[in-house]
């Protein structure tokens, strides 16, 4: 709808009514002109990095910049797996990660249903609860937490990260699949209750093969998210060995204190985001999706 | 809601429903209630290298404390400013961005997995990286600047109080913009064409198309997003103790820096606990007055349409 | 094979949503009940709640003479074809079939030789092992009904199965319904809103509207003697003609004409007339229960022509009555048109009861 295409902010006036023209069009230009702006804007700093981490350590230190690698170099990449432990880093962030999301799922799917079918009681006051917990940040519960951490003596332990992640990623599950439920047939479950299942069974039997692009889409966010998480996993994991890929990767120091190798930085930052985009790249349709739904029953 | 009587089918299916629910709620209870409660507890007591890390009970003194901790006010009002800058600013340029991307083109899709992608990375990987885009020495902005002759020696980016807080700002907003314009981009699309097709042959220009039909259907959207990303800016420590540890001298200490200090460094758990139950009291307050103004603008705007 | 009762059902929502207000009716082995009525008359409720997908708010559902009424939906032997027709998505037409029986511990030779009768019966042979995604519509609903029959369920129920076929296909699964009703010996709740399904299928049809039971009876005299203003209305098609008319002394008038009315009690100053449009006869001249009108509209339904007429009326507005007849050239013309005493109902204008019960 062309009324309504906007290429500047707000602020500014608008383009003039649209009038007749041939191929030539200042509109289309300035259109395609703003999508490579949000597309450059949104990637410089990634390619920044990616370029970064290629260059040798003169080109990195020269002034005024060089923007593209005189001489490319995979020292940084080497340095990141041989002098420190990047390959553990790696399946310390993926087994939590990982496990945190299928917790997520197994606990949060059952109760989304139950929310969205069953009007448990105090099924109101849960919902509530769980909108209203999303807008927690996690420093408040830090201290708390660690006192738990602590008297269980789950410090160094997958466990004090995966717990909290379960927790943290069950409101967002939890509202978006019961969105998803919602929108399931109510005749099927019907006829599945008239066929003799009870509810558990038309749980895993009916409603879950229907419903595992949802579930898919949930486990992704919950992955995210998990995978990002940054305050638990500094505090909670001091242990070399056990950290996960945020913490390790900002602690990255130098020989001395005064030299910060910016170009293993620069390589952790890429390797530490490559699943991620993957991910994104794969199913941007699915989280987008989630999201949205998420969005919208809140 | 029906009453139900123990065995009819109804109260059968609300104890299964109840079960399927425990699980998550206990989870729930024990990660998000049991801190904030322990700490409402813990903030009547002193517990800190004085006390040896022991308890010992001082009542409200802790409270007495924050009231005159300079420090803690600061933090709060590097919080709130941080805060409402980064979230107007996202919600303009989100909404912007949303509003170039709503007609159909080629490559959309790519765009919009482009546009996922700052908020899909950990913060503070992308943070390391703005570290180093701000570096005075060889930051690749001052470059820049120093290229277009903008600047004549190298700005100080993360050393001086208030480009540091210009730094941070832009990095929070680069991470959450492309975000909060994919869930615009959703509301819009869920606009009808025929809205506007009917509005412009009555006359309207696109500034008025806008205001009168954009804005107001899309008010629930734009306040969900305006209300998520307040409480996550609020509450932000990632992004800014990577790349400013707080500095310079306390510049852009945000509230949640202070709290982990006072836990993690200063030892001081009582006080700690004290810090955290006020930052959540003025968190659910702002967002109390967050929801009723966004509430009262939108009923304005609704009236106004009709 | 049992008995199905319902007494007094009863469902409220709220105090000012109840669908279902008070419904008592049986069912008995080989017979067809059809659930008869307009939207909103409370025909699917009533079904859910003999499923056991809805809970009565008071009343009881007695299947051979057991009171089920709270009992879960998979306890109550019963089998149910949707509107939808709900086939699970993810299995095949065989697994679809065998899903309630495999529940139930059925005897694996026992599944196969009732999915092998009702396969052969149904004609779904080649489609055992696609999924209802690959299915016409058709053949979906030939899959739904057959997991309802696989079951051999005490009481076998079906909420609007041919509402979402085409017409061609509509009248054939209703003539291979009505066999298959004839075939198997559970009682059968049927609940439509054409009233064709209603009259070809069923031994007794219920007449719904509003939560009540309007009338209860056989087809043939659901037309011929509908209880009520509101069944004369709603079954036939073309729709009855009914006019409300003023009396005086023993006519009831027509327009500038009278009608002769039937023997009363007493004679209510207004009355409703009913005539089917079939029923009105074409006359020459002037005479008793002779009316006179123009014709303002033709419609051409194929073997008839359905024609407006409108009757003078120095009172008020004109009347209107609608005839069918041969097709012909109708257009215009001035008709004398006999309100055959036979043929006509009479309605109390209040209740809408039926004044002249005839035998």
């Amino acid at each position: 709808m062309t009324t309504i295409t906007r290429t500047l902010p707000k602020t500014r006036s608008t383009e003039p009514a649209p009038t007749r023209k041939p191929s030539f069009d200042v509109r289309q230009i300035l259109f395609w002109l703003a999508v490579g702006a949000i597309a450059l804007f949104c990637l410089a700093p990634i390619l920044w990095q990616v370029l970064t981490s290629f260059k040798v350590n003169e080109d990195i230190a020269a002034v005024p910049n060089v923007y593209f690698p005189t001489r490319l170099t995979l020292d940084h990449y080497i340095e990141l797996f041989t002098r420190r432990p990047f390959l553990r880093y790696i399946f310390n962030s993926a087994l939590v990660s990982l496990v945190s999301t299928l917790t997520c799922l197994a606990i949060g799917a059952p109760a989304a249903y139950a929310l969205a079918r069953l009007q448990p009681f105090g099924g109101r006051v849960i919902q509530a609860g769980i909108l209203l917990i999303t807008l927690f940040p996690g420093i408040l519960l830090l201290q708390g937490l660690l006192e738990i951490v602590q008297i269980f003596r789950l410090g160094n332990n997958y466990l004090a990260l995966i717990i909290p992640y379960t927790a943290i990623n069950l409101p967002l599950t939890i509202l978006v699949m019961k969105s998803f439920y919602q929108q399931l047939p109510k005749d099927l479950e019907d006829a599945a209750r008239v066929d003799g299942y009870n509810t558990w069974q038309m749980l895993t039997q009916i409603v879950m093969p229907l419903t595992l692009p949802a579930l898919v889409t949930t486990g992704i966010l919950a992955f995210i998210f998990a995978w990002n998480e940054f305050i638990f996993a500094l505090t909670f994991i001091t242990e070399e060995s056990m950290k996960t890929i945020p913490v390790a990767s900002a602690q990255i120091g130098g020989a001395s204190v005064f030299e910060i190798p910016y170009g293993p930085i620069a390589a952790a930052t890429v390797v530490g985001t490559i699943p991620l985009v993957l991910l994104v790249l794969f199913f941007q349709r699915q989280i987008v999706q989630g999201l949205t739904a998420g969005a919208v029953k809140g | 809601m029906q009453a139900a009587s123990g065995n009819t089918i109804r109260a059968r299916e609300q104890r299964t429903g109840f079960y399927l629910v425990l699980p998550a709620v206990l989870l729930l209870l024990l990660v998000f209630a049991y801190p904030i409660l322990r700490s409402l507890w813990l903030s009547l007591f002193s517990q800190n290298l004085a006390t040896e890390l022991k308890p010992v009970f001082t009542g409200l003194s802790n409270y007495t404390r924050l009231l005159g901790d300079g420090r803690f006010w600061q933090t709060f009002w590097v919080t709130a400013r941080f805060t409402t800058i980064s979230v107007v600013l996202e919600l303009a340029l989100g909404m912007a961005i949303a509003l170039v991307l709503n007609r159909a083109f080629r490559g959309r899709n790519l765009l919009r997995t482009i546009a996922i992608i700052p908020w899909a990375l950990p913060t503070s990987l992308i943070a390391l990286g703005w570290t180093w885009i701000f570096n005075d020495q060889y930051g690749i902005v001052n470059d820049i600047l120093l290229r277009l002759g903008l600047i004549q020696t190298g700005v100080n980016w993360l050393g001086e109080p208030f480009t540091a807080n210009v730094a941070v700002i832009f990095a929070d907003i680069w991470k959450t913009t492309p975000f909060i314009s994919i869930l615009l981009l959703a509301g819009l699309q869920s606009i009808s064409p025929d809205l506007y097709e009917a509005y412009s042959l009555e006359g309207a220009t696109p500034w008025q198309s806008f205001y009168r039909i954009t804005l107001p259907l899309l008010m629930p959207q734009i306040i969900i997003a305006a209300l998520f990303r307040f409480a996550q800016a609020f509450g932000i420590f990632d992004l800014i103790q990577v790349m400013t540890g707080g500095g310079p001298g306390g510049a852009t200490e945000v509230v949640s820096l202070y709290i982990y200090a006072s836990a993690m460094r200063y030892l001081d758990f009582g006080y700690g606990s004290a810090l955290i139950v006020v930052t959540f009291l003025l968190l659910v307050l702002a967002i109390i007055l967050c929801v009723s103004l966004l509430k009262a603008r939108s009923r304005k705007l609704e009236s106004l349409e009709s | 094979m049992s008995k199905l009762e319902l007494k007094n059902l009863n469902k409220t929502f709220s105090p000012k949503v109840v669908p279902v207000k008070d419904i008592s009716l049986s069912v008995g082995d080989g017979e067809v009940l059809s659930l008869l009525g307009p939207s909103g008359c409370g025909k699917s409720t009533i079904l859910r709640m003999i499923a056991g997908l809805e809970e009565p708010t008071r009343g009881q559902v007695l299947i051979g003479d057991k009171d089920v009424t709270r009992d879960r939906p998979g306890d109550r032997n019963i089998a149910m074809v949707f509107q939808s027709y709900a086939l699970y998505p993810h299995m095949n037409v065989h697994d679809n079939l065998t899903a309630g029986l495999k529940l139930k511990k059925t005897p694996r030779p026992e599944i196969d030789k009732r999915v092998a009768e009702v396969s052969h019966i149904l004609g779904l042979d080649d489609l055992m092992q696609r999924k209802p995604g690959q299915l016409s519509g058709g053949q979906r609903q030939r899959v739904a009904v057959g997991r309802a029959l696989v079951r051999r369920s005490d009481v076998f129920l079906l909420d609007e199965p041919l509402s979402n076929l085409d017409a061609l296909l509509r009248e054939h699964v209703r003539a291979d319904l009505k066999q298959i009703f004839a075939v198997q010996k559970a009682p059968v709740v049927y609940v439509t809103h054409d009233q064709t399904e209603a009259m070809t299928l069923s031994t007794q049809v219920a007449v719904l509207n509003n939560g009540y039971l309007q009338q209860l009876d056989v087809p043939e005299r659901i037309y011929t003697h509908p209880a009520n203003q509101f069944v004369a209305g709603f079954v036939g098609s073309p729709q009855m003609n009914l006019l409300t008319l003023p009396c005086q002394g023993q006519y009831a008038l027509l327009g500038d004409f009278k009608v002769p009315l039937p023997a009363l009690p007493t004679v209510p100053p207004q009355i409703v007339l009913g005539i089917r449009p079939e029923h009105v006869q074409l006359g020459e001249a002037e005479g008793p229960a002779m009316v006179r009108g123009k014709v303002f509209l033709v419609e051409n339904l194929g073997m008839h022509n359905l024609v407006s007429v409108r009757v003078p009326n120095s009172q008020g507005e004109p009347l209107t009555l609608r005839i069918l007849v041969q097709p012909g050239q109708w257009a215009e013309r001035d008709l004398w048109l006999r309100i055959a005493p036979e043929s006509t109902h009479w309605f109390d204008l209040q209740s809408g009861d039926a004044l002249n019960k005839r035998g």
